[in-house]
């Protein structure tokens, strides 16, 4: 499994390195959520779970809480605003406008 | 066992026994033979091995690479045009070291066209990171190939296995064919250490900036100068096995020689022909036959050259717009000792023009004429 | 509420792809179907970036760069390595932009389709060299702009058909997908998946970096292609059946679609009129090909 590192990876010695450009870590460092201008927020009171938002998301940044309302499974969008660019297509695509769009602050 | 072999047959042998596991391969004359002779042993089942008809030289080094990246043994032969489409892919090879084994017939490139013998295709690609050796006979074709998995995987980076068209890849010879068990003695299966496995992912060649480029570079280049030790210890090891040594190099009558012939392949065949002939009247010459290039042996080169009074070296080729490049590296790897002969540098053959015994004593004596090389380039059986 | 499409993911966050990239949710859908028992041959386009540089990778399953017009080369070979040490199962999937399949890379393509071999040869379709930063390839649509086809030249020549090029070689599946429809591509990757020899998919991934289009509308631009029948969901088997796998029984006008996109917002009426006429012109073919 890819290593989690908290930045990217520059070998400081050349002994350290393998004879070719092999990857042994993740992208995680890369936290993408500093590329939004705009943030989506989910609505709760909206929202029917329907899971659209999480299916659309390039990002993989839309994870799923199972939930258990009236003894029904439901799976809960949760957005990962680490890594969220901020592309809109959640907003865009979901049935009930359960999300909105809030400007990135500072 | 022995067998009468023409070149191509002894490279495809030297692929079977190797047991070769991908072969990818396009024809072109003068190669069409040893891809023939692999399809039917793969066909057969005498060769347990994918073949591959791929539909370019192109696709015939990627897809070797590919293979190769799996971690199995890859082989594939070409000559001319078609390495020269390979180029690309040749730097890819290198870069990713997949330790490919290749086999390459010499032949002149084109416009206009022929099939005649010059060694400017694989030495057009001398920089691309792959080893190089140049073969004089057809049991040393055979011998090289299995040599050259041996270096190849012990250092991840590619070789190839370079002989003359016709002169070589045409001409039978009778040639051993080492025992199949033996072979596997002396070389093992293939074991990579990262490679494409869904149990253990990795990406490969990934986007690098020049912050780490720089010492993927360099460790090829070290890799470079491991193989100068690799091929003489190899070379040695399969004397031990089969009775027959190789080196970088190979010399002849050069401890008391005056003056040095430096040649490659068939011609320094040749040469030593003419050695035997020029001591029968009393000169004191010997011969240096380069048989490794990539890695180039300045060391064997140096230690060789310090004691005589006058190289010649004679390519079979040229570097246009400077001069013949087994010259040129022989000439770099001189520059810097207190006590170098002058090097003359004779281009001869080019296109596949014959180069007999009889032109390369008249060389010798022409040369000895000279007092010093009065230009890079000395022009010989040349109709100007 | 049951999910339509896998619940697992297998491609990470963090990657480097614009935002709003159709590319991605092509790649995210398909690993999505084929599972970790893959490796992809990625030649150069957009995903060579987009996955990370070196020491890092965003996929989670084994990835070979290679040279632009070798995905297809790479992809034979790498399945010939598994194929001679015993690992049938592995899904060897070429991963190719329009410019690594429609063009530099078709000798190749055409040479493991003649030879049916047993790859998935994937081309996420952004319609240009996006990778290079927009250029035309023979994939971009008929009058689209692009670098190399400007303001005063825009593209002049009809999008290739790869589709028929690929059927004329009677491999035994192809298919075309579109990211706004991720159950029907995964279905078809799944088919693809169980089926022996060269299969091909071509994926619908808009870029709104090049098309010039807001992020959000990716999905919806996917969807209205389909809808307007620009982009038709169809599967062919061995080169000869061919069949819809989404039925469009009144095709939107193609202007909804091409309104939304920067690269056709110098269209004029005669324009769009020309490219619904080809549309509805090559959607009668398909149509009258599939029996329907």
């Amino acid at each position: 499994m890819a290593k989690k590192t908290d930045k990217k990876i520059i070998f400081k010695k050349e002994k350290e390195m393998p004879s070719h450009a092999v990857s042994f870590y993740s992208m995680d460092y890369n936290k993408t959520g500093s590329w939004r201008n705009f943030r989506p927020v989910i609505n709760y009171d909206k929202c029917t779970f329907c899971a659209i938002c999480w299916k659309f998301c390039p990002e993989v940044a839309i994870k799923l809480e199972k939930t258990k309302e009236k003894g029904k499974e439901k799976f809960k969008p949760v957005i990962d605003y680490e890594y969220c660019k901020g592309c809109g297509i959640c907003w865009e695509e979901c049935p009930s406008k359960a999300i909105d769009t809030e400007e990135e602050a500072e | 066992m022995r067998k009468v072999l023409m070149g191509n047959h002894a490279l495809s042998y030297g692929a079977k026994l190797s047991r070769a596991q991908v072969i990818s391969a396009y024809p072109i004359t003068p190669q069409t033979e040893v891809v023939e002779l692999l399809s039917e042993m793969c066909a057969s089942g005498e060769l347990n091995a994918k073949f591959i008809k791929v539909e370019s030289e192109h696709s015939a080094m990627a897809s070797l690479i590919g293979a190769s990246a799996t971690g199995v043994r890859t082989f594939t032969a070409t000559s001319s045009q078609g390495l020269a489409l390979m180029h690309e892919m040749l730097h890819w090879a290198a870069g990713a070291r997949t330790p490919v084994v290749m086999g390459n017939i010499n032949r002149a490139l084109a416009p206009p066209w022929s099939v005649w013998t010059e060694q400017n295709d694989s030495l057009s690609q001398r920089d691309t990171g792959w080893m190089q050796l140049y073969a004089q006979n057809n049991q040393e074709v055979l011998d090289s190939v299995i040599q050259a998995y041996k270096v190849a995987e012990a250092l991840d980076l590619p070789a190839m296995v370079i002989l003359a068209a016709f002169v070589l890849s045409h001409t039978s010879e009778t040639v051993d064919i080492p025992e199949q068990d033996k072979v596997d003695e002396f070389l093992p299966p293939y074991k990579r250490e990262y490679k494409l496995d869904p149990d253990e992912p990795h990406a490969f060649g990934g986007l690098t900036a020049p912050d780490n480029y720089f010492e993927l570079r360099y460790k090829i280049q070290k890799t470079m100068e491991e193989a100068l030790i690799k091929w003489e210890e190899v070379g040695k090891e399969f004397g031990d096995f089969f009775g027959r040594k190789y080196g970088l190099v190979e010399t002849y009558k050069v401890s008391d020689a005056k003056d040095l012939i430096v040649s490659s392949g068939t011609m320094a065949s040749t040469a030593r022909n003419v050695v035997d002939r020029l001591r029968e009247k009393g000169k004191k010459v010997g011969l240096l036959r380069i048989r490794v290039f990539r890695p180039f042996p300045s060391e064997k080169i140096r230690e060789i050259l310090s004691s005589v009074d006058r190289a010649i070296v004679i390519d079979r080729n040229i570097g246009f717009g400077s001069s013949g490049i087994f010259y040129q590296e022989v000439k770099a790897a001189m520059y810097n000792e207190k006590k170098t002969p002058p090097i003359f540098g004779v281009v001869t053959g080019l296109g596949g023009r014959d180069v007999t015994s009889k032109d390369i004593v008249g060389i010798y004596e022409d040369v000895t004429k000279m007092e010093e090389p009065k230009s890079d380039i000395i022009w010989k059986g040349i109709n100007i | 509420m049951k999910l339509t499409i896998p619940e697992k993911e297998i491609m990470s966050s963090g990657h480097l792809a614009c935002q709003g990239c159709g590319a991605v949710l092509a790649m995210r859908y398909t690993l999505k179907a084929l599972g970790k028992n893959t490796v992809i041959a990625l030649p150069a386009c957009c995903w060579s970036v987009i996955d990370g540089p070196f020491p890092h990778s965003s996929v989670n399953v084994p990835l070979f760069h290679t040279a632009f017009e070798t995905a297809a080369s790479t992809a034979s070979g790498i399945k010939a390595g598994f194929d001679i040490q015993g690992k049938k199962d592995v899904n060897v999937v070429a991963w190719a932009g329009d410019g690594g399949t429609y063009d530099i890379g078709i000798g190749a393509l055409s040479g493991a389709a003649e030879r049916n071999d047993d790859i998935i040869y994937v081309c996420y379709d952004n319609e240009a060299y996006m990778n290079t930063g927009n250029q035309r390839s023979s994939s971009t649509p008929l009058k689209a702009l692009t670098t190399t086809t400007p303001i005063g030249r825009p593209k002049e020549d009809n999008k290739k058909d790869i589709i028929s090029i690929m059927a004329a070689h009677l491999i035994p599946y192809i298919a075309t997908a579109s990211i706004a429809y991720p159950e029907d591509m995964i279905e078809k990757f799944e088919k693809a998946k169980h089926t022996k020899g060269m299969r091909f998919i071509l994926v619908f991934s808009p870029c709104p970096t090049g098309w010039k289009y807001s992020p959000q509308l990716t999905v919806k631009l996917a969807r209205l292609a389909v809808q307007s029948g620009i982009f038709p969901l169809i599967e062919i088997e061995n080169g000869t059946k061919w069949r819809l796998t989404k039925k469009i029984a009144k095709p939107k006008p193609i202007i909804e679609y091409l309104k939304l996109q920067g690269r056709f917002r110098h269209l004029k009426e005669k324009d769009t009129n020309e490219i619904q006429k080809i549309v509805d012109q090559t959607r009668n073919r398909l149509l009258e090909k599939i029996g329907e």
